[in-house]
């Protein structure tokens, strides 16, 4: 981090620091502000007055919660700035600004949230977004774990695009924009003491860019969505069952890198399902699916993209695989949290 | 790991497919004694690419499957007492026992956390001197060496806070139990790879001699399953028997003598109940006494443990290799992975789940 840490008065959070005095403003001062320099948010008045240009507005939230809040590739910092930014821009939407709200424990190390902070900073401009509004809240020990983030972000859809889950037709083309189940692996791989040194990193980063790009390339686009907690598998039973058409997924055309394939046979837990945090799935008709695929791989967090799959008249609401032998499978929702094996 | 694409080679397993085809001339039951195995057989879809003549039935290896009732039960007692930190791997949490699981007593503020090695568990009793931290050791062979290491370092370290519950499983025995059964269909078994890599396969021996039955040691990848089962139905049409390891990369005579050592010294085999099974006679491990300090289940009192097996789940005889999932009525009905009735439907190693999972082809 090339920001160094201010001098404060205490190297922990203290309860005083949510109470609204002098440690209040010095913490927001000093410690968050300098992080975030957007012309609204530096007002500190209750609330951010936005000029946003004609068009709808899709506006999400989104809490994290992460644990452990380190991990290979990124933190909950940058992951709560992208996970917002690309929640917002699946909707085809061009992000004009977020909201960050901080839950800090007593005792949770200034180092560390400023370490968040920073990486918080990078990724809002990575992705070209304003942080124009925030709220911090200090809880006694034990009332969290360490820090829980919120933010919230809006967004402008341009005239003309109309992204939807129920919008899949036959023949259509799937799409991924890379290797998938990096972000839950790191995650994983960084909590288990697996007794080998992982190299497997997050994938988080901030999709709009890429999105805009596709947009251009593939005006026909039908749904996008990035396939977070659950992965690609439960992306694709919610596209099919929103649209009521099957979805047949290539196996051998599904990208994983080989570290992660190693970690996910190690913990005996299937790449399908584990969560992505830089990735999107997109479905596009079939006449332009060269187009969508050479605008993703365009673009550096693209550069992966893969089709993966194809829309189906037949086994509705259902998606099915084609092993690499040619036998063919059902893909399930998950149940619950994906466990590591035994054995 | 950079080997791995060599043993899912679609070229490779075309080949072996077609030697199966031109060698078999009747048909032939063959068991596939690991749920890792019968995981990816289902997952990979092999059973559609064999030729019918081959019938793939799955047996009980599936640890979290065979545990006891009686274990789970005590086990969740035992979590929920506030002086434990119960720690466990992570496919054990969702497990029902009677009434609950692990993860409903966490939620009603038990200390339950999943750990990766019993050794993590180890450094939880540690860190934490004033709670008592339980690990349920539960497994074949493959995980009862590190079980077995934790308790010897506990030991060692006069850690007086760390114990275990014990429920370790042996593969042989069940082998020769589902062998020597009356109802027995199974003529040839592919022998776990994992548990082979500790154990070795000299203790097959005199098990295809007795029952006269080919047992082919294999690993978990599609080509290795597949040269497994060709090297058994070449075997079964010659009307061969004996033990052929398919699995020489990580798998050799004796085992690995190390692991076998300190299994030996910390573990006492004795008779184990196998759930839906029964009781199997020296098929399991249990805490030498020696190491009785180390017995969670002396060390804490949990009193009578009365369970309650739902009726109608047929998870022993599919065990058994007698009957397959979706011969069960509850399956996809009443039991899905989300409403579980049995531990076969549980386990992500399971064989009621692995068809919930991936053998619904009515829907495609
Ligand atoms: S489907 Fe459910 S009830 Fe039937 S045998 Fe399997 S676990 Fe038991």
């Amino acid at each position: 981090m090339s920001c160094p840490m201010p001098l404060l008065d205490h190297d922990t959070v203290q309860l005083a620091h949510g109470a609204g005095g002098r440690l209040s403003a010095d913490l927001i001062d000093r410690l968050i502000l300098p992080r975030f320099r957007s012309p609204e948010l530096a007002r500190l008045e209750d609330q951010a007055v936005l000029e946003l240009p004609p068009g709808r507005v899709a506006f999400s939230t989104d809490t994290f919660v992460v644990d452990p809040i380190f991990f290979p590739g990124g933190d909950i910092g940058d992951l709560a700035i992208n996970g917002t930014v690309n929640d917002v821009a699946m909707s085809g939407a061009r992000v004009e600004a977020l909201s960050v709200g901080f839950v800090l424990e007593e005792g949770f190390p200034l180092a560390d949230f400023h370490r968040v902070l920073c990486s918080m900073e990078a990724a809002a401009r990575a992705a070209g977004v304003r942080v124009v509004t925030g709220d911090t809240k200090v809880v006694g020990r034990g009332g969290c774990d360490r820090i829980f983030i919120n933010t919230s972000g809006v967004g402008v859809i341009p005239d003309g695009v109309a992204l939807s889950a129920a919008g899949l037709r036959p023949g259509d083309a799937v799409l991924v924009s890379g290797t998938l189940a990096d972000h839950g692996m790191a995650v994983m791989t960084a909590r288990a003491n697996l007794g080998f040194q992982s190299t497997v990193r997050s994938d988080t980063a901030a999709l709009n860019g890429l999105v805009a790009d596709l947009l251009r390339a593939c005006p026909g686009l039908r749904a996008l969505r990035d396939p977070t907690r659950g992965g690609l598998a439960t992306t694709l039973n919610e596209f099919a069952r929103a649209s009521r058409v099957g979805i047949t997924l290539d196996e051998g055309a599904v990208p994983v890198r080989p570290d992660v394939r190693g970690a996910c046979e190690i913990l005996g837990i299937d790449p399908l399902y584990v969560a992505n945090e830089g990735k999107l799935v997109a479905v596009v008709p079939a006449d332009g699916a060269d187009a969508a695929l050479a605008a993703l791989r365009a673009h550096p967090v693209g550069a992966a993209a893969a089709i993966v799959g194809e829309v189906v008249a037949g086994h509705p609401g259902t998606v099915a695989v084609r092993t690499a032998l040619g036998a063919e499978r059902i893909v399930e929702m998950p149940v619950g949290e994906q466990l590591p094996r035994i054995c | 790991m950079k080997h791995l694409q060599e043993f899912r080679d679609p070229a490779l397993a075309r080949k072996l497919l077609d030697g199966i085809a031109a060698t078999v001339t009747r048909d032939w039951v063959i068991m596939e004694i690991c749920g890792g195995q019968t995981h990816a057989i289902m997952r990979h879809g092999l059973d559609q690419l064999l030729p019918p003549e081959i019938t793939l039935v799955h047996g009980p290896g599936c640890p979290v499957c065979v545990t006891p009732l009686e274990t789970i039960d005590r086990a969740l007692a035992i979590a929920a007492r506030p002086e434990v930190i119960f720690t466990s791997f992570g496919d054990m949490l969702r497990v029902p026992g009677s009434r609950d699981d692990l993860f409903r007593v966490r939620s009603r503020g038990g200390d339950v956390r999943m750990v990766y090695s019993p050794l993590e568990a180890l450094k939880l009793a540690r860190e934490n001197p004033d709670r008592e931290v339980v690990f349920l050791a539960v497994g074949f062979e493959t995980t009862a060496p590190g079980n077995a290491m934790a308790v010897k370092q506990a030991a060692a370290e006069g850690l007086t806070n760390f114990s275990e519950i014990v429920s370790h499983v042996l593969v042989p025995p069940a082998m020769e139990a589902i062998l020597g059964s009356p109802d027995n269909r199974v003529q040839g078994f592919l022998a776990a790879g994992h548990v082979c890599t500790i154990m070795g396969w000299e203790e097959y021996v005199p098990i295809a001699e007795r029952y006269a039955v080919p047992i082919v040691p294999t690993g978990f990848e599609p080509v290795d399953i597949l040269s497994g089962i060709l090297s058994t139905v070449r075997m079964l049409e010659a009307g061969e028997h004996g033990v052929r390891n398919d699995y020489t990369r990580v798998v050799h005579l004796g085992g690995n003598p190390a692991a076998r050592a300190v299994v030996d010294e910390i573990f006492t085999v004795c008779d184990r109940k196998w759930r839906g099974i029964g009781t199997i006679p020296r098929s399991g491990l249990r805490l030498a006494d020696a190491y009785a300090a180390c017995d969670a289940e002396r060390k804490f009192d949990v009193g009578d443990i009365r369970t309650e097996e739902p009726s109608v789940c047929i998870a022993g005889e599919i065990l058994q290799g007698l009957k397959k999932p979706h011969e069960c009525p509850a399956f996809g009905r009443e039991c899905t992975p989300m409403t579980p009735l049995g531990a076969t439907m549980v386990s992500s190693e399971g064989a009621c789940a692995a068809y919930h999972r991936y053998a619904r082809r009515d829907l495609l």
